[in-house]
Parts: C-alpha cells; structure tokens; sequence
C-alpha cells in the first residue's frame, strides 16, 4: 500500500508540474499563433489581455509580459483617436518594464519594444515630437542591434521606419528595400531560443517588401 | 507558483479513496489525468461600462491568478468560459480607470456579471483650471500651444513676447516694449523664469521705439500666458503674468553657429556620458551698422546699435527626480538716436544708451518621497542704464540752453536696479490629484538714479526694498470633472510699508469630452512703479480685482477658447499736482481664439479677436479716459504650413487693432489742474509678417549637422503704422510716433554640429 501510495503521489506531482508547465506552453502558443490573425482582425486588445492574464498568473515567466507589451503597443499604432495613443503607449511601458524585470534586464527583443513604443509617442504630434521620440527610437533599435547582432527585428523596424519617412528626409521605397531585405535573410538564419520566444516579423517584413516594388 | 484549485481539492478527496483499494485509485489517477478535459466549463458574461453609462471597449475580465478571462467588444459585452470552480476573484480593468475586484462563486450555473469602472484621476485627462490661461508645452496633454509655435510664429522675429501678442488680451503697442493686457499698462504684467520674477525682462526703453524681449526662445521648454486671475504663487502684477520654463538637459552634446545680417552667435553644449549633467556657453555679438546702411532708418542712428550678449548654463541631475539649473545672462548695449527737435526747427535731440544687465537663476526642483514636491528658485539681476540726452544744433555741435522748453531737454541720468530673491514652494500630494501647495518668496531690491540737468547737479535718489510674501493654494479635484483653486497670498513691502492679503479662487468643470467651463476670482496687489518710488514713498498698493468667465474646448485639432472678464482697478498713482493713490478705473470685454490644426492639409492657423472697453484715471490723466495704449479691437490670424517636399515651412500673420486714442494733456495755471488741450485717434494698425524656415537636414536621424535658414519680413504691405502723436510745448505742432523703418528684414542661418553620441549612450547602458 505504501509503495502504491508512493507512485500514486509521483504520478500526482508530476502530473501537476507537467499540467502547469503544458498548460502555460499550450496557452503561450496558441495565442502566439493568433498574433497575425489578430492584426487583421483588430482582435490586439483582446490578445493583449490573453497574454496579460498568463503573465500574472505565471507571475514569473517574461515572455507573457513581453507579448502582452508588444500587442499593447500595436493596438497604440492602431488607435485612431490620438488622445488615446499615450495613455495606450505608457500601459505598453509599464509591462515591457515587468518583462525587463523578470528577464533581468533588458536584451534585444525588449529594445525593439521600447522603441517601438517611443515610434508610438511620436506619432501622436510628429512635428513637436520628433527631437524627443525619434531619438529615443532610435536610440533604442541600436541598443537592440548591439545586444543581438543577428535579431531580424531591429532591422525591420528600421526598414519600417524608413518606409514612413518621406524621401526629402532621406527615407522612401529605396532604403527601405534594402533594409526589409536585409531583414529577410536574418529571418531566414534567425533561430529564435525556444518556441515561445519571439519569432513575428517575417510576414510584415515580406508585405512592406512588395510594397516597396 | 499557485497549486489550481481544482487540484487542492482532489488532493482532500485521494486520501479518502486510498483507503478503499489501488483499483478506484488508479481509477482516479486516469480520470486526473483528463481532468482538465472533463470537467464542465461555465459561462460568465456581462456588460462593462463606464459611471457615465458609455460602454468600455478592450477591457479585460480576468479570474484573479488564472489563464481564463475575456475582452469586452465594442459594445461593452464580454463572454469567456472558464472550468475554475467555487469562491474566485474576478478584475475587470482598462487603460484609465480604476481596477475593480469582485467575488464570485462558480457553480456550473452560467454567471452574469457588469461592471462599472470609474475613471483613474490621471493629469492627462482631468479638467485643468484654464481661465485666463494659456499654456505652451512641452507635456502629454493637449496643449493651446507648443514651444515650437512661440519661434514659428511670422510677426515675432523669434522674441518670446512677439508671438504672445498674437494672442487674445494683449495690445499692439509699437512706442514702447511689454505686454499690455486687458487695459493693463506694461509694468502690470511680470515675467518669471522658473518661478522668480524678472526684472528688466526687455531691453532698456529707447523714447517711442519698443524693444525685445531679453532671452532666447530656445532656451524655454515651457510658457504659460495668464492674461488674469493668476496663481497666488505669483504676486506684484495687477494685469498679467508670463511664466517661463527654462530647459532640462539638451538632448545631445553640440555646438552651434549663427550668423544674420544683424549678427554673430556661437555657442557650445556639453551633456554627460550618463545624461545627469550638462553645461554650457554661448556669446553672440549683434550690429545693426550694415543693416541700417541697407534699411534706411527715419532717427539718425549715430550709434547704431550694438550688443555682447554672453550666457552660461549647468544643469546636475540630484536624483531620479530632482535637478538643479543655473542660467547665467550677460548682455552690453550701445546706442545713440537723433531726431530733429520739436520744438525748433534748427535744433536736434541726441539720445545715447549704454546698458548693462546681469542676470543669474539657480533653481532646484526635487520629489520628496511620493507625497512632496519642492521648488527652490534664487534669483539676482543687475541693470544699470547710462542716459545722455542732448541738444545738438544742425552741424549735431552740443548746445547748452537755459530757458525751457530746452533747459529740461538735456540731462544725464544714470539709473541702476538690483534685485535679489529667493523663492521656495512645496507641493504636498493628497487624495487623488488633489495637492496642496505653500511657500514664501523674499525680495530685495535696491534702486539707485543719479541725474544732472540745468536745474540739478548730480540729484542722487535712491530706495530700497524687502518684499516678503506667504503663500498657500489648494488644487481641489472633487472628480476629474470638477476642480477648484483655492488660494490666499500674503505681501508686505518695507518700502512703503503696507501689508496686503489676498483671495484667489478659480474653479473649472468639465462638460462633454473636450469642452470645459472655468471662472475665476481674485485680487491683485502691486506697489508703486520704482519710477514713482524713487521720489515720494509715502504710498499704497495699487489693487485691481479680476472677475473671469471662460469656456474652451481643445481637441487634438481643434482649439476653441472665449474668455469675458471684468476688471476693476482701485489706487492707481495720480502724478502731477500730487503724488496719490487716488486713482482709478476699469477694463471689461470677451476673447475669442480658435486653432484649426486640420481643415487644411498641412496648414496649422489661429485667430484671435479681442475686444476691449477700458477707462482709468491715473498719472496726469484729468479724469478717467481711454488710455493711449488701448484699441477697441484687435484681431489676429497666424498661419503655418509645412511643406515636407522642399523641407520649408512658410509662416504668416496679420494684425489688425482698430486706432488707439492720444492726447495732449497739459496743466493750466490758471485752474491749477491738468486738462485735455487735443485728442484724437490714431489709424488702425495693420501689419501683415512673412517668415520662411528652410531645414535642409530635417529627417536625417543619422545626421550630424542641423541647419535651419530664416528669412522674415515685418509688415509686407509696407502699410503706414501710427502708434500715437507728440506735442510741441506750446501744443501747436503734433508729430506722429511712427517705426524707424516700416519693415524689417532679417535673414539668417543657423548651424546646430550635433556630436552624436548615440554610440556612447548605447555603450554605457550596456
């Protein structure tokens, strides 16, 4: 009996961690697949709350948080009332700050959000802006280079940036190309460290390539 | 991590089958193991909204520590299912409001839940309490203005004074610098940088020709424009108050080159590898020599002007939220006008200025704890104004006469001002946004004049000053929709030793989404002009009460702003026969201002319309008449259009303000009062500026070099401009006032050698 209760709390134990662990993967990655899905359909904010609620359950995984930021700041870019955009922006900040947190410190994929939500300040009043934001970007797509010279992410988002800016600024169709094809051959080396960790951009990168032809 | 509560409770029940035999045990191993499959769901569904009853789209619903939850759609509705079972905690939350935490318990019975979310105070969103306000900055919330709009605007030659007169309050007045607002003379109205108060904010007073304002626009991140019922933090203007804000940290190491065609600039910045310290200098050298030989100027300018402008700057990062700022200005000018005499026709006035000013501001702004704030703010500024007028004859050969009109015509006059202040106010946090604010400014000033003329020989006056002032103030938000100011200033001024104590009281509500009602209430003291004081001490304050009614409505696009006020004016100075307090008056009227930042693509444009109803019986006034520096009317439109193809920005404005009244007031012996000998009223004042802002590297993230190439032009239309009349002695012959040139010119290029460090930001991150 004893031995039999012995498996019997083995099984159970392992059952539970494995559960937990299977739950928290099957949860990440199912709504990690929606990511694109969810962008056309204007699903963002539902996403973000998706992966809001895994984070603070989990309440120590950075990957949640991470994702829950980077929905957030894409529902920022989309938010067509413009005085809702900074408000949208500094909830952006305050979970890539979580995420940061719980990943100790900052890496590569983070930066690219940070930048991203400073893009999303800026675009509030671009004229205004533009000394502030467009530096800290800036700033913040470079750090992301140094910390993974091999992350596509950075570099789209430089492309992306270029796209938007007129070709009087030194932007256009033709930097632009060359970054997104640039940005497509990282992706095509661009290992990401486990199924969960970022991997998006691929797709985005190959739309505003042929937007570029 | 937190054990889900389903399995606690199969736990408690295991032990129970474990007793009965390994069968029903593995039994249950196998159904645990499809547990989470089995195990029926339940619906929880329901309505979020907001305490106004307006749907909250993209809330979350979440049972508190688990996966499950839904968003609400755009209509407020959510629906999730969720296998959790028995007592839980379900959130709901959004972006801006509180979050709300509620207790259920689920059964297999589907549950049926709304909420509502009330609004998180937030700054950004809550009512601001405008009245007579206007605020150009650099933070989140939508603004009237922005800093970029005070250097972009056509009429103000980048002077921070220029483009606060196209806005609604202020008067088009072209003999002599200031703001006039709502019926206010010039010294009615202050400026302060960074909380202390700024003597000697324009260049000297040269006799019917208006000077700029001292400091460079750029060096200000923030302006508030109050055309009345002002803070109590600030005292000793009875019109108006300009609030300056100087600069935190530059966003980069850099240096810089100007050059125009009326002169030289040069300067350097230095920011530290950690942002946490930056300092910096600059000079700038100014001659009006070449200028003036191109631009024929109407007075002979036998010294054109010239001016060593020199400024120095630090700037320490104290904490995570404190700073501390030095701003140093030095500045020497030279001038020398002549004009023919009025009263002769052989005899000219020769005007010489020599003028040198110091100004210093070390101010320390600091967070203490998460309650207090603390701003401490030390001033001291320098003036001295070296005068020499003479009587020339037509080989400009200096004439000494005895007998007037001409004695009095001659003079040297030296005249010095210092002040000295010190200026501290906490800020205490309360309840949600509410704050309460206190603190006390001390100033001492000394005002020195030296004068010799015919009658006088070295005539020294001198007075000195210790004004000390108490203040305390109560930002009251009772929701975000309804806040109250309430605050009360105490002053006392040694030099003619009066107390006052003062009310303030503003309240705003906000109705609909964008739109807002504000009123405010107060009183107003300020002592005697020190050209009055360094003669007869034996004074009072001059009082002016401020009755304010305001609605304006400000979306990301749209500005719309109305304003009536009623100003009522008591112990204003009597000069003449004697020096009183006896005199008096009053200013009423409505301000209309609208920005339009959309109808027209890449076109931002404002206009403003004042309308002014003012009396005063002051000075040597005989009885209480419309003061020479007030028209009826006044209107203006600014417009700005960025055109991204050639990088340029074309800027445009055109003012209009209908004819102010002048008279020729004179004392008759024979009644022993002073009496109106001519009046009239001057053409209206149209003047219609151009400006063109060419940035060739705009855009260039990469770049290492900013240039910004100016060109502007004042009154295209060349229109005649007539700002008032001078009298003979004997009132018989009368001489417009007009500008010495109808236009100006400037072109310009200004160089900005960014040393990117962006490297070195990114390196010591790492």
């Amino acid at each position: 009996m004893k031995s039999i209760m012995m498996i019997f709390l083995s099984v159970l134990f392992t059952h539970a961690l494995v559960a937990q662990n299977e739950k928290y993967t099957n949860a990440m990655k199912k709504n990690i697949a929606e990511l694109e899905s969810a962008m056309q359909k204007g699903a963002m904010p539902d996403l973000a709350n998706n992966f809001l609620r895994i984070a603070d359950a989990e309440k120590t995984q950075w990957l949640p948080y991470y994702y829950a930021s980077y929905c957030t700041v894409m529902n920022a870019f989309m938010e067509q009332d413009k005085t809702k955009t900074d408000g949208i922006a500094d909830k952006a900040e305050e979970l890539i700050k979580k995420a940061e947190e719980l990943a100790g410190g900052e890496n590569s994929e983070t930066c690219v959000i940070k930048s991203m939500i400073a893009s999303a300040h800026l675009m509030v009043d671009p004229q205004s802006r533009w000394m502030q934001y467009g530096q800290t970007s800036g700033v913040h797509i470079a750090k992301a280079k140094s910390l993974d010279p091999d992350n596509p992410r950075p570099i789209f988002l430089e492309g992306q940036g270029k796209f938007y800016t007129p070709e009087q600024f030194g932007g256009g169709k033709a930097p632009a190309k060359e970054l997104f094809t640039k940005a497509l051959e990282m992706f095509d080396k661009f290992k990401p460290t486990s199924e969960l960790h970022p991997s998006w951009g691929r797709s985005a990168t190959n739309y505003f390539l042929a937007q570029c032809n | 991590m937190n054990p889900r509560p389903v399995l606690r409770t199969a736990k408690k029940e295991n032990r129970n089958f474990g007793k009965n035999g390994s069968i029903q045990l593995l039994l249950f191993v196998m159904f645990l193991l499809f547990a989470d499959n089995v195990i029926a769901q339940t619906t929880i569904s329901g309505k979020v909204k907001d305490n106004k009853g307006k749907p909250i789209p993209g809330a979350s619903i979440a049972i508190k520590d688990t996966y499950d939850g839904g968003t609400s759609d755009s209509l407020g509705n959510y629906r999730f299912k969720t296998s959790e079972k028995g007592e839980q905690i379900l959130l709901a939350s959004s972006i801006g409001f509180k979050i709300l935490e509620e207790k259920i318990n689920i059964t297999d019975r589907s549950i049926q839940i709304d909420f509502v979310l009330k609004e998180e105070p937030n700054e950004l969103k809550a009512v601001v309490v405008s009245a007579g306000t206007f605020e150009a900055s650099d933070t989140k919330r939508t603004t009237v203005l922005n800093p970029i709009d005070i250097v972009t605007t056509a009429s103000a030659n980048a002077d921070v004074t220029g483009a606060i007169r196209t806005l609604p309050g202020t008067q088009q007045v072209g003999e002599s610098e200031g703001l006039f607002v709502r019926g206010g003379t010039a010294q009615e109205s202050k400026v302060f940088i960074d909380g202390t108060m700024v003597n000697n904010f324009f260049f000297s007073s040269v006799p019917d020709i208006a000077q700029r304002g001292r400091f460079s626009p750029f060096i200000f991140k923030g302006t508030v424009f109050s055309s009345g019922g002002y803070s109590a933090l600030y005292g000793q203007a009875l019109s108006s108050v300009l609030l300056l804000e100087s600069v935190d940290f530059p966003e980069r190491s850099s240096a810089s080159l100007g050059i125009s065609t009326v002169g030289l600039s040069g300067g350097y910045q230095q920011l530290s590898k950690k942002k946490n310290a930056s300092w910096g200098i600059s000079y700038a050298y100014t001659n009006l020599e070449l200028y003036y030989r191109i631009v024929k100027q109407k007075p002979d300018f036998f010294r054109k002007p010239a001016l060593h402008n020199s400024e120095a700057n630090f700037r320490i990062k104290t904490s995570r939220t404190g700073i501390l700022k030095f701003y140093g200005y030095f500045n020497w000018s030279d001038l020398g006008i002549r004009r023919p005499d009025i009263d002769s026709a052989v005899l000219k006035n020769a005007f010489s200025l020599k003028n040198l000013n110091m100004y210093s501001n070390l101010s320390w702004r600091e967070k203490l704890g998460s309650k207090w704030k603390m701003n401490i703010g030390l001033s001291y500024s320098t003036n001295t104004d070296d005068i020499q007028q003479k009587l020339q004859d037509q080989g400009n050969k200096e004439l000494e006469f005895t007998g007037e009109p001409y004695a009095s015509k001659w003079f040297d006059l030296t005249s010095k001002a210092d002040l000295a202040q010190v200026k501290a106010v906490f800020d205490r946090r309360l309840a949600g946004l509410s704050v309460l604010r206190f603190g006390g400014e001390y100033l001492a000033s000394r005002d020195r004049s030296d004068f010799t003329n015919y009658f006088v020989t070295k005539a020294k006056n001198k007075f000195d000053d210790h004004l000390k002032a108490g203040f305390v103030e109560a930002d009251i938000y009772l929701t975000n929709d309804i806040a109250a100011k309430v605050g009360t200033r105490i002053e006392h001024s040694s030099v003619i030793n009066k107390t006052n104590l003062v009310p303030r009281i503003s309240l705003a509500y906000k109705a609909g989404d964008n739109g807002q009602f504000s009123a405010a209430y107060g009183i107003f003291y300020q002592k005697p002009d020190r050209q009055i004081l360094l003669f007869q001490r034996q004074l009072d304050y001059s009082k002016a009460t401020h009755y304010i009614l305001n609605y304006q409505k400000v979306s990301r696009n749209y500005t719309l702003r109305t304003e009536i006020f009623y100003k009522k004016y008591q112990g204003l100075i009597k000069t003449g026969i004697d020096t009183t307090n006896l005199g008096y008056g009053d200013a009423k009227g409505f301000e209309v201002f609208w920005r339009d930042r959309k109808t027209f693509k890449n076109v931002d444009y404002w206009i403003s319309y004042s309308y002014l109803d003012t009396k005063r019986d002051y000075l040597n006034f005989p009885f209480a008449i419309t003061p020479n520096f007030a028209s009826k009317h006044t209107a203006s439109l600014v417009l700005k259009k960025f055109v991204t193809k050639m990088k340029t920005q074309f800027n445009g404005s055109y003012t209009f303000a209908t004819g102010r009244p002048y008279y020729n007031i004179r004392y008759s012996q024979s009644e022993n009062k002073y009496k109106i000998a001519d009046q009239g009223r001057t053409i209206p004042y149209n003047s219609l500026s151009f400006s063109v802002n060419y940035l060739p590297d705009i855009g260039k993230t990469d770049a290492k070099r900013f240039t910004v190439f100016v060109f502007s032009v004042t009154n295209v239309l060349n229109s005649k401009q007539v700002f008032g009349y001078n009298y003979s002695y004997n009132g018989l012959v009368k001489e417009a006032v007009v500008p010495p040139a109808r236009q100006f010119f400037f072109i310009g290029c200004f160089l900005s050698f960014g040393v990117d460090r962006s490297q070195d930001v990114i390196n010591s991150n790492l």
